[in-house]
């Protein structure tokens, strides 16, 4: 199957999902600003995916897509790792031109996974997860998204942890956006400048989203 | 009035494939700023070899930036620091005095060292057997307007054309792949009518190879364009993903 056996087909189905990925933050970050204007409007959504039949398929697709990401990017970076061969230079430099980020997508991805483990914690297992089955795992009401929100940032801590986290993954999509459209063949001379453009602004944009809400939290 | 320096060679050597290496270092005295990279190595082979000692082991043969055959990571760098220079364009005025200048072979699975800082680049050879032709004989060059060709397309074919095949792109890439030389020598036949008819059985046959040799997934760093002797853009890379997956969706 040459999306396994072939380097150009593996390549394929990682900016395929990182793609995906990417279309899940931008909805997720528009989904997540409406806690500042509206909590009441927040509540509204958390009610309405909560644990709804299409709520829960999306998560199921969201959690296939995360899954092939991180499995393909460990047999990827296994395989580099492999062609790169046994002996490492004794002295290496980096070129000027290339992104620091580009060279740690593993890294960076490890860090967002990590994080990623803890935002779980501290919403989905209270919210969805509660909802599921019944159990009551957190303070609130399992669609109080408003209240849960606010409880974990009135902790600068936690602020602090957030911020970090999505510093991290700034890095994994300045590179990742232009590289996924690089990766379908969508890029020639003319264009690689404005494909680094548009992944520079899809990334700031969703992670300022992102951030504004503890930051919001932080400084109210 | 010639101008002479004095450095520090840190140099890998290795006895052959299998011997353990290790870095020996010389020490060059007056060496003219004027010489070039090699033709100082050519005065270092000819100390060892009065000394009845082996001399160093080194791939060159044209010398004028036009062959591929000449290697080196020097100091951090394939084919040195400057931009857009084979090692064999590479001159020691370029160098400080009193500098220590670190020489190992490419560093490459798929390039494995046979001697000192010489190493086997017949995998790219190897990739070229698979597709990198055209296959029948088109004759002579044609007329000019005989088969018109944009100006545009003609360029970028000559672009992807100029690689030498030195391997610089797999020796610099932290994943040690080959994409910039496959993706330059599908993308100087792929624009041309000549080369067009076979694009698709060419891609995926050169990809393959590329794979099966052992060379890494390209994650779009873009070293291998910064310390590619000619230039060559990573946008071929985009054009070969295209072809590639152009074919194996129409399979
Ligand atoms: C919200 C989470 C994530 C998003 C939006 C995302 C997005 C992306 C995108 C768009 C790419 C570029 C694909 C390409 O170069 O063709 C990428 C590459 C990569 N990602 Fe992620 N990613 C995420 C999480 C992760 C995680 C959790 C890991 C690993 C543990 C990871 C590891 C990697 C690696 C290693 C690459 C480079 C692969 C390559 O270029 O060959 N990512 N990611
Ligand atoms: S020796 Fe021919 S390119 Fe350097």
């Amino acid at each position: 199957m040459w999306l396994i056996d072939s380097s150009i087909g593996r390549k394929f189905i990682m900016s395929i999902t990182g793609a995906f990925l990417v279309l899940f933050l931008i909805f997720h970050s528009l989904m997540n600003i409406v806690v500042i204007i509206s909590p009441e409007g927040y509540n509204a959504i958390c009610e309405f995916l909560g644990a709804n039949w299409y709520a829960v398929v999306g998560t199921i697709v969201l959690a296939a897509g995360f899954v092939i990401h991180i499995v393909y990017a460990l047999y990827l970076t296994l395989q580099n790792m492999r062609a790169r061969g046994k002996q490492r230079y004794d002295v290496s430099e980096n070129q000027k031109s290339v992104e620091w980020s580009s060279q740690n997508m593993f890294v960076l991805g490890v860090i967002v996974l990590g994080f990623l483990v803890l935002h779980f914690y501290n919403f989905w297992y209270k919210m969805q997860f509660a909802e599921l089955t019944g159990i009551q795992t957190g303070l609130f009401d399992p669609a109080n998204g408003a209240a849960y929100v606010s409880d974990l940032f009135s902790s600068w801590i936690y602020c602090v942890v957030y911020i970090v986290w999505l510093v991290a993954l700034w890095f994994h999509l300045t590179h990742g956006v232009w590289s996924a459209l690089h990766t379908l063949g969508w890029n020639n001379k003319t264009w690689m400048p404005r494909v680094k453009m548009i992944s520079n602004i899809v990334s700031t944009i969703v992670i300022l989203m992102f951030m504004s809400i503890p930051v919001y939290y932080l400084f109210s | 009035m010639d101008k002479t320096i004095n450095v520090t060679l840190k140099i890998w050597r290795q006895a052959g494939p299998k011997a353990k290496g290790e870095f020996i270092t010389y020490k060059m005295d007056n060496v003219s700023t004027d010489s070039s990279f090699l033709e100082m190595l050519d005065v270092l082979n000819e100390k060892l070899v009065k000394e009845h000692k082996e001399p160093v082991a080194f791939d060159h043969d044209c010398r004028e930036g036009i062959c591929g055959m000449c290697s080196l990571y020097i100091n951090g760098h394939p084919h040195g620091k400057d931009s857009e220079t084979t090692t064999c364009q590479l001159h020691m005025r370029r160098f400080k005095d009193g500098e220590t200048i670190t020489v190992e072979p490419w560093r490459s699975a798929a390039f494995p060292v046979i001697k000192d800082l010489m190493v086997d680049r017949g995998a790219y050879d190897k990739i070229i057997q698979a597709g990198g032709y055209v296959s029948i004989s088109t004759g002579g060059v044609p007329d000019a307007n005989a088969i018109p060709i944009s100006k545009d397309i003609a360029d970028e074919a000559m672009d992807a054309a100029t690689c030498i095949g030195c391997g610089a792109c797999a020796a610099a890439c932290k994943n040690g792949s080959a994409m910039l030389f496959v993706a330059a020598k599908v993308s100087q036949l792929a624009l041309l009518p000549q080369g067009k008819v076979e694009a698709a059985r060419r891609a995926k046959a050169m990809v393959a190879k590329m794979d099966e040799l052992g060379f890494g997934n390209c994650t779009n760093t873009g070293a291998c364009e910064a310390e590619c002797p000619k230039a060559v853009s990573i946008t071929h890379i985009a054009r070969l993903n295209r072809e590639f997956l152009k074919a194996k969706f129409k399979d």
